[in-house]
C-alpha cells in the first residue's frame, strides 16, 4: 500500500482519522443512534398510546415507574445524540458564511443540551417522585 | 488592475443545484427526509413542555394537556406522529442502503414512491390505536 505517494506517516496510516481528526467517528454515531432509535420511540408510542386520556395522577404513576423511567431517559439521550448530529449536517450544508456557520453550530449543542437536560430531569423528578 | 475588474464583474460560475432539476421519487424523498428531521428537531419542545408539566404541576400538566386535546393541538400531534412515522421508515431505508442493497434505480424509485403511503398508513393505524385506548 506504501507508495512513494503517500506521505502520511505510519501511525497516521493506522489510526485512518484522515484531516478532520474524527474518522467515521460521527457516521457510526448516526447509525448507532439510528438502530436505537426505533425500538425506542416506537416505545415511546406507544407509552403515549396507553396515557391517551389519562389523568395526572395515572401519568405520574405511570412515569414513575422504573422500567419506564429508564427507556424513557434512553429515548430522550438516544433521540437527542442523533437529531444534533442531523441538524449539524443541515447548518453544515446550508450556512456558508464561517461566522453563521459557528454560531448556529454552537446554538445546535446547546438547544440539545437544554430542552435534553430539561427533559432528563423531568423523567429524574417524576421517577423520584418529587 | 484589469483582472481584478473582470472577476468583479462577472459572477464566477454555478454549477446546477436541485431546482434546476426536474423532481423525482428519489430526490423528493431525501428532501422529505431532512425536512422532517428538522420538524422532528423543533417538535422536541412539544416533548419537553409535556415532561415538564407533568413534573411541574397538575394545572401546568392539564394546561399542556388541554393544549394537546384541542383540535389545532390533534392536528398538530397527528402531522408529527406521520413526521415521525416517515423519518424512521426513510432512515430504516438508509440503514438497508448501508448494507449496499436495494440500491438499484428501479428498487429505489419504489421504495420512494412507496413510503409516504406506508408512513400514512402507520400514523392512522397509530391513531385509530390511539382512540380504541382512550375507550
Amino acid at each position: 500500500m506504501k507508495s512513494i505517494h503517500d506521505f502520511r506517516t505510519p501511525l497516521g496510516r493506522v489510526r485512518g482519522l484522515g484531516s478532520a481528526k474524527d474518522g467515521t467517528g460521527t457516521f457510526w454515531r448516526q447509525r448507532l443512534t439510528a438502530v436505537a432509535n426505533v425500538p425506542l420511540l416506537l416505545f415511546f408510542v406507544g407509552l403515549l398510546i396507553s396515557l391517551n386520556g389519562a389523568t395526572y395522577d395515572e401519568v405520574r404513576a405511570a412515569l414513575a415507574s422504573p422500567l419506564v423511567a429508564v427507556v424513557l431517559i434512553l429515548v430522550i439521550l438516544s433521540a437527542f445524540v442523533h437529531m444534533a448530529i442531523g441538524m449539524k449536517e443541515i447548518i453544515e450544508d446550508y450556512a456558508h458564511d464561517e461566522g453563521v456557520k459557528v454560531a448556529l453550530v454552537i446554538a445546535n449543542i446547546f438547544f440539545v443540551t437544554v430542552v435534553g437536560a430539561a427533559c432528563v430531569f423531568s423523567i429524574l423528578k417524576l421517577a423520584f417522585g418529587g | 488592475m484589469s483582472e481584478t475588474t473582470a472577476t468583479k464583474m462577472r459572477p464566477r460560475p454555478l454549477s446546477p443545484h436541485l431546482f434546476i432539476y426536474r423532481p423525482i421519487p428519489t430526490m423528493v424523498m431525501s428532501i422529505m427526509h431532512r425536512i422532517t428531521g428538522g420538524a422532528l428537531y423543533v417538535g422536541t419542545l412539544l416533548v419537553a413542555w409535556w415532561l415538564i408539566a407533568a413534573a411541574t404541576s397538575p394545572v401546568a400538566f392539564n394546561t399542556a394537556n388541554a393544549v394537546f386535546g384541542s383540535v389545532i393541538g390533534r392536528l398538530v400531534l397527528f402531522g408529527y406522529t406521520w413526521v415521525l412515522m416517515h423519518h424512521m421508515l426513510g432512515g430504516i431505508r438508509h440503514l438497508v442502503w448501508d448494507t449496499g442493497s436495494g440500491l438499484e434505480k428501479e428498487t429505489a424509485t419504489k421504495i420512494a414512491i412507496g413510503l409516504p403511503i406506508a408512513s400514512f398508513i402507520l400514523t392512522i393505524l397509530i391513531w385509530i390505536v390511539g382512540y380504541m385506548a382512550r375507550g
